[in-house]
């Protein structure tokens, strides 16, 4: 990453409930707002979040008290970056169903990872498939 | 109507109109019980007409839309009608991108989705 400094950093790891990946999430909400995120981007950084830690906890470890997720976040004024790693088998993200098909469009499924896709500036995803690494520029000055 | 906890039914003449009580629509329990009480309307209370209006609703996951599919599936499958309104900037893009905008017929405000219905 080419951001010079991060404002906020929080490296954890933590268990494969739910409500363990929302308290992260709002940590990560919080820093957000105090670091003067809003608006669309705020909402784009969210949205991301919360898809990819329900991917990791739910799909990934299927929620498994053995298993936990690594979490990592940089937050600077201007970029976010995230990476979430599950200790799950792992998923290939371009096997999934494109869910504006007209066929999927109403299925439940792939829409989270497309959301991912579309809502962040770049996505990535180890070999394995249970790493995402994602970042954000802002659009946004306020 | 008694006993629902994630949303507020009034009917309207022939639609109900449903709103939500969770500002942020994520928890997956929470979730659940919302999709229960949603199709609680259809199934149960055999309503036709539904109105979901998502003012003061500030974010939902896939898992939250998900649930909104399986009721539009139920409420047709009854030979109803489901319409969204209210939807915030942010949320709308979320439907767009899936293009979900396709799939519900979205309105602006209250009236308007009631209005739509036609009757």
């Amino acid at each position: 990453m080419s951001e010079p400094q991060w404002n906020w950093v929080l490296e954890e790891s933590i268990p494969s409930s739910l409500d363990a990946g929302h308290r992260t999430i709002d940590q990560l909400l919080s820093a957000l707002t105090q670091w003067g995120w809003d608006g669309r981007d705020f909402f784009h950084v969210q949205m991301a979040i919360e898809e990819a830690m329900v991917n990791a906890i739910k799909h990934g470890n299927k929620e498994s008290p053995e298993k936990s997720v690594s979490v990592s976040f940089r937050l600077g004024t201007h970029a976010v970056w995230i990476q979430l790693t599950d200790q799950g088998e792992g998923f290939n993200p371009y096997a999934l169903p494109d869910p504006t098909d007209e066929d999927h469009v109403d299925q439940p499924h792939g829409r989270g990872v497309m959301l991912i896709r579309e809502l962040m500036t770049s996505v990535a995803y180890n070999d394995r498939g249970n790493q995402v690494t994602m970042h954000k520029i802002r659009s946004s000055e306020n | 109507m008694a006993g629902k906890r994630r949303v507020v039914v009034n009917d309207i003449g022939e639609v109900s109109v449903v709103r939500f009580i969770d500002r942020k629509i994520v928890d997956s329990a929470n979730i659940e019980e919302m999709g229960e009480e949603l199709f609680t309307v259809v199934e149960k209370d055999k309503r036709k007409f539904i109105l979901l209006n998502f003012d003061g609703v500030e974010f939902l996951s896939s898992a939250a839309l998900n649930k909104l599919i399986l009721l539009d599936r139920k409420a047709k499958a009854a030979g109803g009608k489901l319409k969204l309104c209210g939807l915030r900037a942010e949320i709308m893009e979320v439907f767009t991108i899936t293009r979900l905008d396709k799939v519900f017929q979205i309105k602006k405000t209250e009236a308007d989705g009631i209005e739509a219905f036609g009757l």
